[in-house]
């Protein structure tokens, strides 16, 4: 794993820390979210529902399964399958290399699952306020938006709040 | 403080559940005529325990039913009974109705009350007659007992002449006979013998009388019930219905009817003409008892949501858990002040860490063995009752009962052992005067082994009847178009002949086995346990059925295969050959299937790549090789690119965190960390033939 990278994973894990320490402390008014980066688009996720961030490493291709499923990966002794949010997008693909970072989320549905994504990189990580996100247009962005939970401002740029729930269903990795 | 009871209402039932099957399988290892106390014993305790429970749970009518078994066996303790295989046939049906009580109390459903109150007065019927026989010393059997019970249960003929001011005592002969048929199936014949001319009828008289014909199981003290406020009102006669030829006794059951408190002395009076055995009335009971039992077995089988689990196992998964608090709260101090001169220690703890947590690990896995003596105990009652009712000599002998299998082998393997068991029970062994002729002894032999073999376990269903009749299969299977007249099998082809779909060589189809569908669902069923039936016979000597069942599910013998980029574990057990092949060998056909000719057999060739999807690196046969593997009896070739090692692999679910994906099983990490995937042989031929079924799931689980 790059030096950075762990320093994003130190950071970010000190931030979950921190950020439960906020939820307490502030009665849940702020929610912190992790962003990425998918081509020059910012996306974020409920930082609560990440597992972990590893590096991109190989994963095993699961035959006849939507194009969009990368394969499966070994996270300590567990099968966890890998979806490429790019190709999930129907954005341009780029190659995988070593900078490329996968996020494990915490996915709910009827079971509890844990799915990793492939993103071009995580960026930082953000207090909200719950009030300041805003219901999705649905315009201009590549998502469908039935996935996107809503859009937050944060000085100049925009993020799109993931609805993993949906976005990794059961459903909509079959 | 009101207590809610009902909270123990499952241990309750699970105690009594396990009381019935001590007493069940007591009953069965009883001695007749010299029964051994403490066999004896037990069962009273049995019994007394769950009579003390439904007692307390308020299930008056089981503690009421439980009782009269706890006197007769408090009887039998004491010595004034003696043990006859009659009495111990009857409490083991007993045990049967007493289980369905039980079972309709849990699950809240109706009970068979007919049933049940028929049971109960045959066993209060031998508490009270035999105790007499038992002082009067008299060994004149069950005879006119037996008659009475089956009397019961036949049904009753009523008399009933309500006086001619019936009417002014407010009756209405109309209401009873409205009850009468709610009890059972009821005919009446009207006698109208004082029906007056009409110049002298009195309309408010009553002159009709009835003879109703009330058929069915039902217990006296219920038709007694009905009249009992017009008993003073009316004429009334209550006989069991009888025959002809039992006339002879009709007399003492007719007093045993008049009067309840008379049947005491009935059986004593009445002892010669209660040797008269054999009447018609014996059929339909004796046929019906062995239907009811299975109809029992079938509600009851069991569905262990909970385990029960030896103390010493719980133990030392105790003393594994404080010795990981330890090496936690050792790791944790090392933590939270770390210096790189801690090094050492943490490099030790953390080793201590990763034993502790592998013997958990075993720990925990040993919980899910259970003894396979669960599934083996219940086999003295099946082959107890099959073998009576078959009229064969038979001995049970269970061997290694203490074999450990895993908690989900133990529920599924069980359908197929009954299938195993039935089959030796009604096809191989013979009846008593058979195995004479054949120089054997009268009792035929059934053994049921189970023992570790490599890794294995094999369970074998031995019996030391006819064997399988090579000719009768031969036919059979020809007559069937299993295989063509021409065909040349040898001795193992023709046996495993019976494993085939829709075979039977029973003519009849017998309710014990027999119905063409038993075999290869028991070989489908093993199949999907990653196991493997096989069986050997000789003709005159005997059949074995041996079962041979991967120790644990989660891990078996895998081949790595490889194919285009990718590397694939093949499960071991489906694997026939692997062969390197021309090209000539191949028939295409209509330009898209191949077949390859393997000894007079045609199998299919499937090209893994093209199934999964794969860059291939060649699409040339000769390039690669085929594995020929089977799969629900189906055989295939997998045209793949090499063959890897092989090694033994954990099985991990790919639905955990995926979905099921048709054609492969499940996947396994391998040595490098990698993830493989395991492919399931029966699904990939089915996608094979039906590319879509890939796409067709997707879109399934989408709706």
């Amino acid at each position: 794993m790059s030096k950075w990278l762990k320093a994003i994973v130190m950071e970010s894990m000190q931030h979950v820390n921190n950020g439960l320490e906020l939820i307490t402390s502030v009665d849940g008014s702020t929610e912190q979210y992790l962003s990425f980066t998918l081509a020059d688009e910012n996306y974020g996720v409920d930082i609560l529902r990440v597992q972990e961030i590893k590096g991109w490493e190989r994963v095993t291709p699961i035959p006849n399964s939507p194009h969009y499923v990368c394969g499966v990966l070994n996270l300590r002794g567990t099968i966890i399958p890998v979806v490429d949010l790019r190709r999930r997008f129907d954005m341009p693909i780029r190659e995988y290399t070593s900078r490329t970072v996968v996020v494990m989320l915490k996915v709910e549905g009827l079971t509890k699952r844990t799915v990793g994504i492939v993103v071009d990189g995580v960026s930082a990580t953000h207090n909200v306020d719950p009030e300041s996100i805003q219901p999705a247009p649905g315009l201009g962005v590549s998502v469908s938006i039935e996935f996107i939970k809503g859009l937050v401002l944060l000085g100049n740029e925009m993020l799109m709040i993931l609805n993993i729930d949906r976005l990794l269903s059961v459903e909509a990795l079959g | 403080m009101d207590i809610d009871i009902s909270q123990f209402y499952d241990v309750f039932f699970e105690e009594s559940f396990e009381g019935l099957d001590a007493m069940e399988s007591e009953l069965l290892g009883l001695d007749i005529g010299s029964a051994d106390s403490e066999t004896v014993n037990s069962l009273f305790r049995a019994a007394h325990s769950i009579k003390g429970g439904a007692g307390t749970f308020g299930f008056t009518f089981i503690a009421e039913f439980t009782h009269v078994m706890e006197t007769i066996l408090n009887e039998m303790r004491n010595g004034q009974r003696d043990v006859t295989a009659e009495s111990t046939n009857l409490l083991l049906q007993a045990v049967d109705v007493l289980r369905g009580m039980l079972r309709g109390v849990q699950k809240k459903e109706a009970t068979d009350d007919k049933h049940i109150a028929a049971m109960h007065r045959r066993l209060e019927i031998m508490l009270a007659g035999e105790n007499v026989e038992a002082q009067a010393n008299d060994d004149s059997d069950l005879g006119s007992e037996e008659q009475i019970k089956l009397a019961s249960s036949m049904g009753w003929l009523i008399y009933f002449r309500p006086n001619a001011h019936f009417f002014q005592t407010g009756n209405d002969p109309v209401r009873m006979i409205r009850e009468l048929a709610s009890l059972g199936e009821l005919s009446s014949e009207l006698i109208d013998d004082k029906l007056p001319p009409f110049s002298d009828f009195e309309p408010e008289d009553s002159y009709l009388a009835w003879q109703f014909t009330l058929t069915g199981d039902i217990a006296k003290d219920d038709v007694v019930d009905i009249f009992e406020w017009v008993d003073d009102y009316c004429d009334l006669t209550i006989d069991p219905i009888m025959t002809a030829e039992s006339a002879e006794i009709e007399e003492s059951v007719l007093d045993y009817a008049q009067d309840d408190k008379e049947q005491i002395s009935t059986p004593i009076e009445n002892k010669q003409k209660s040797e008269i055995t054999a009447s018609p009335t014996v059929k339909p009971i004796e046929e019906e008892a062995p239907i009811d039992n299975e109809n029992l077995k079938v509600t009851i089988a069991p569905s262990a949501s909970s385990i029960r689990v030896g103390i010493d196992k719980i133990d030392s998964l105790i003393n594994l858990v404080s010795e990981l608090v330890i090496t936690q709260s050792m790791l944790s101090r090392i933590g939270d002040n770390f210096t790189p001169s801690m090094l050492p220690n943490l490099i030790d703890g953390l080793a201590q860490l990763e034993r502790n947590s592998r013997e958990m690990q075993e720990g925990v896995t040993r919980i899910r063995m259970l003894p396979i003596s669960f599934v083996f105990n219940r086999f003295s009652r099946l082959v107890h009752d099959i073998s009576e009712k078959m009229g064969k000599k038979v001995k049970l002998e269970l061997i290694g009962e203490q074999t450990e299998l895993d908690k989900s082998v133990i529920e599924k393997i069980g359908d197929p052992i009954v299938h195993l068991v039935r089959n030796s029970l009604d096809h191989g062994l013979e009846v008593p005067e058979q195995r004479l002729a054949a120089g054997k002894t009268k009792t035929g032999l059934l053994q049921l082994k189970a023992f570790h073999q490599g890794g294995n376990i094999i369970i074998e269903v031995h019996d030391d009847g006819a064997g399988l009749n090579e000719d009768d299969i031969l036919a059979k299977a020809i007559e069937k178009g299993l295989i063509d007249a021409t065909d040349i099998l040898s001795t193992d082809q023709i046996h495993n002949l019976i494993f085939l779909p829709g075979f039977s060589t029973a003519d009849v189809v017998s309710d014990v086995s027999g119905r063409g569908v038993g075999m290869d669902v028991v070989n489908k069923n093993i199949a999907s346990l990653g196991g493997s039936v096989e069986v050997e016979s000789k003709q005159g000597e005997g059949t074995v059925f041996s079962i041979r069942l991967p120790l644990t599910l989660a891990i078996m013998d895998g081949q790595t295969i490889r194919v285009a980029d990718e590397n694939y574990i093949l499960p071991l057990i489906s694997i026939i050959e692997t062969i390197e092949i021309k090209n000539t060998d191949i028939k295409q056909i209509t330009g898209k299937g191949e077949l390859y000719t393997l000894r007079n057999e045609y199998i299919p060739i499937i090209r893994l790549y093209e199934v999964f999807n794969l860059k291939p690196h060649t699409t040339e046969l000769e390039q690669g090789l085929v594995v020929i593997v089977e799969g629900e009896g189906k055989k295939a070739g997998l045209f793949i690119d090499d063959l890897l090692g092989q090694q033994q692999v954990v099985i991990k679910s790919l639905e955990d965190n995926y979905r099921k994906v048709i054609g492969l099983s499940g996947a396994t990490i391998l040595g490098d960390g990698t993830v493989a995937l395991i492919i399931d042989v029966s699904g990939l031929m089915a996608l094979y033939q039906e590319p879509s079924l890939a796409v067709l799931t997707r879109n399934e689980q989408v709706a």
